[in-house]
């Protein structure tokens, strides 16, 4: 009865911490409260850790308590927690349903010496500066790039659908949300890996997690020496295999009676696969054996799935609706730098704490945040910046600074985040449509929340821009208003350290109510 | 467009009858008004915002001098800012939430709200107080975020602005209630009824890259003009326009226009503003165009004090 439960809770507690995780990464609507998500964003690794490295506190610490239950309860993280894990869960459980004939885990050799370089290089090129490896196979930043770049623009798909036909009812309870406008190039690092640990766990299980994830190797360090862990009872083990088989993590060696802790990811599955009740969860234990593999058929109709998914977004991307000004720009935009969303401190600072897990760039109501290709170097690709030209930073907002779970992005009032100058904005004027074609335009001023770009008086009755950086916050909303192109008259230049702006002048108003009408 | 004309016109039959039958009513409506003859203008000064519709609709004849029973109603704002009403970036929620009531109250079978806004569609919406007023009052308020909802139409006689794409709304209801906030504007000096049809369409930046002032007289001549244009002058941003940096730039002006004429609205909002109207280029070149008429003293304006 107790392997019963055991399995049970743990279905049950992963189903729960997935469905939240998708939820936060999907929610375009933001139709949930943050709060709900934060207990389970708080315990993800990796973000922790860098959170924690940033700023040590108690609200940081979540992965002090994940390295806790480890120690306790062995590697239940990686079944219940790790957004990843539970998703190979539902792959490998998809892999069985394809395969039932010659689908056997059976127990596998450990690929030691690769899992542990793979955590060792992490460890190194971090320590070296860079987080690009930890960022590549953190499997809870794998989740949700794969979340943000592929299952979002599904959900919207499919959100758009409904609200297209509900609008013929004059029912607007849903309405057509805009795809995010994710860099082409920038897909392939998030697809390939989806495609691999999909694939991995379709036929092999928890294989990404026992050989690749540097989390997981980690946890699997510590499981060795965990507190409660699966026993087998040699008294009574008829040595029949059946768990061996079920074991997904392939880590139940059944013919010695021995199990692998540091791959067994507690799923309890071999607790309910064993007619003899021999394996229990408790305190010390031993025994073991193995089965044979082969999985491979399902696999070409899995491999077209993914392919005709990934193929598809492109199409689903849309280029965005260009303005056709009457002459083109001429002089070309000098950006120094690019810009890192608010709260990111500095690029230093952004680059070495984002785990790229996208969780802001899906979490803006603006779509200005987007992943990025090389602005930072190429060892930040996917770490995300700020796109003028795809949206502009609400000047009322603060959403991604309040959902970064690394500390990549530091919590900022409403208050010092408008005065938070995240870049400073430059006019062209050779390019401007005041001077090119002689006509008012101020795009860039009406869309300014500061008035750092203010319309002064130019020839004739003509208004032209003019900038004061003093005040400008780098919000972009200038540069993406401006209908220049393929130049931008006004644009803004990414502050490599972000620096205080200055509140703009609020003297009183000297014209006061109406006695009559002036007419 | 189509959908909602289609489901329109199969209704259209019951909705004749049911017109026909009410119209003993409405003439009489019109006959208790007063001064309803030759009033080119109402301005109204000191009171609340609903109150000063009140009044300045009555004076009008009333709304059903404008709304029949059984037509569909568009009533566009200016929501296009994640502002809160105290910075007077958007029309006044008291103001949209008392002409929907109007509106039903005249029978009208659908009441439309939407913009085209500037900032988050969602955020502007709400943060303006208008999406909760206006559904309180009974009207639907709808996305205008998405270029589905846009169909282009041409415009004869524009000069720059031949085509452009219109939301279907104001292409396809019965009646189309333009109420602008006057504001100060950082590009066109002033914003209120003519600048305010912006919200319409669906492609602002190419007005502004193609001779903006030229655009906004332009979309003026299409067919589908304001029924009735009411500027909301209660509290006016005097500075740092459209959207503003602080309640600052606002003041308590608690005034409202009401016109069919929008040249004629907007040449007297001017003034309120303090700007000389011939220095706002649009307006005269709507003038010109005969959209409007800009000599206030030749027209009839009834003025209302509260």
């Amino acid at each position: 009865m107790q392997s019963f439960s055991l399995r049970k809770i743990r279905v049950i507690l992963a189903s729960l911490v997935f469905v939240l995780i998708t939820l936060s990464f999907i929610d375009f609507r933001q139709l949930i409260p943050d709060k709900w998500f934060n207990v389970v964003l708080y315990l993800q690794f990796i973000p922790s850790v860098f959170d924690f490295m940033n700023v040590p506190a108690l609200a940081s610490a979540g992965f002090l308590f994940v390295l806790g239950l480890t120690i306790v309860t062995g590697r239940s993280y990686c079944s219940v927690i790790c957004p990843l894990g539970i998703y190979q869960d539902v792959m490998s459980r998809l892999g069985g349903r394809f395969n039932r004939k010659n689908r056997r885990f059976g127990f596998k050799k450990p690929h030691t010496i690769l899992r542990h370089s793979l955590l060792a290089l992490s460890l190194i090129v971090m320590l070296s500066g860079s987080v690009i490896l930890i960022n590549l196979l953190d499997p809870y930043s794998i989740y949700g790039r794969s979340t943000t770049y592929f299952f979002q623009p599904l959900v919207i798909f499919l959100n758009n659908i409904l609200a297209a036909i509900l609008s013929f009812f004059d029912t607007y309870f849903l309405f057509k949300v805009d795809y995010l406008k994710i860099p082409f190039l920038v897909f392939i690092i998030p697809a390939l890996l989806l495609v691999l640990v999909s694939y991995m766990s379709f036929t092999r299980g928890r294989l990404y997690c026992n050989t690749v994830c540097p989390v997981g190797t980690l946890m699997g360090l510590m499981s060795r020496i965990s507190l409660f862990r699966i026993r087998i009872d040699h008294s009574t083990c008829t040595k029949c295999g059946r768990c061996a088989v079920d074991c997904k993590a392939s880590c139940i060696d059944f013919r010695n009676e021995q199990v692998d802790l540091s791959r067994c990811v507690a799923c309890f599955n071999c607790l309910d696969s064993c007619p003899d009740n021999a394996i229990s969860y408790g305190i010390a234990g031993t025994g073991t054996k193995e089965g044979s593999t082969g999985p491979d058929k399902g696999k070409r109709l899995f491999i077209a799935g993914i392919t005709g998914l990934i193929g598809s977004l492109p199409s689903v991307l849309r280029a965005q609706d260009a303005p056709v000004p009457e002459k083109e720009s001429t002089v070309p935009e000098e950006k120094t730098s690019p810009v890192c969303p608010p709260g990111g401190i500095s690029i230093e600072h952004f680059t070495k704490y984002c785990t790229a897990c996208s969780l802001c760039v899906s979490a803006c109501p603006n779509n200005v945040i987007l992943p990025s290709f090389s602005e930072y170097g190429l060892s930040g690709i996917m770490q995300p910046r700020m796109d003028y030209h795809k949206g502009f930073c609400n000047f009322e907002c603060i959403r991604c600074t309040d959902v970064c779970p690394s500390g990549a992005l530091l919590p900022l009032s409403l208050e010092a985040k408008k005065l938070t100058q995240i870049g400073k904005v430059n006019f062209i004027k050779e390019n401007c449509i005041v001077e090119t074609e002689g006509t008012d335009c101020g795009a860039c001023s009406e869309h300014c929340p500061t008035k750092a770009v203010k319309m002064v008086p130019y020839e004739g009755n003509l208004v032209i821009p003019e900038v004061n950086n003093e005040i400008c916050v780098g919000c972009g909303a200038c540069e993406y208003a401006c209908p220049t192109k393929p130049f931008k008259a006004i644009y803004v230049d990414g502050n490599p350290v972000h620096q205080d702006a200055k509140k703009p002048e609020e003297k009183e108003i000297e014209e006061g109510e109406l006695e009559e009408f002036p007419f | 467009m189509k959908r909602r004309e289609f489901f329109r016109k199969s209704a259209g039959a019951g909705i004749a009858a049911g017109a026909a039958l009410s119209l003993g009513g409405y003439t009489k409506l019109w006959a208790s008004a007063p001064e309803a003859e030759a009033i080119d203008m109402v301005a109204v000064l000191g009171g609340e915002p609903d109150a000063m519709f009140d009044k300045g609709i009555s004076a009008l004849g009333g709304i059903t001098n404008f709304v029949k029973k059984g037509q569909s109603v568009v009533i566009k704002p200016n929501m296009a800012w994640d502002r809160t009403p105290e910075v007077a970036a958007n029309t006044n929620p008291v103001l949209i939430e008392r002409i929907v009531e109007h509106c039903i109250r005249a029978g009208a079978d659908k009441v439309y709200v939407f913009d085209h806004t500037t900032h988050n569609w969602v955020k502007a919406y709400k943060n303006s107080g208008i999406e909760k007023l206006a559904k309180r009052a009974g009207a639907r308020i709808v996305p205008a975020d998405t270029e589905k909802y846009y169909h282009e139409v041409e415009i004869p006689g524009a000069k720059v602005l031949k085509k452009t794409k219109i939301h279907e709304l104001i292409l396809e209801s019965d009646v189309f209630i333009n109420v602008p906030v006057l504001k100060h504007h950082s590009s066109t000096k002033m914003t209120a009824s003519l600048k305010n049809l912006m919200g319409n369409v669906w492609d602002r930046r190419w007005w502004h890259s193609n001779n903006l002032h030229q655009c906004i007289a332009d979309y003026a001549l299409h067919e589908k003009k304001p029924t009735l244009n009411v500027i909301d002058c209660y509290r006016v941003m005097m500075r740092n326009g459209p959207q503003g940096t602080s309640v600052k730039d606002a003041v308590n002006m608690k005034a409202q226009i009401l016109s069919v004429d929008m040249v004629a609205a907007d040449t007297a909002a001017s003034k309120m503003l303090k700007k000389e109207p011939q220095q706002v280029d649009y307006l005269p070149l709507a003038s010109e165009m005969g959209i409007g008429r800009m000599d206030l003293e030749n027209i009839n304006i009834h003025r209302i004090s509260m």
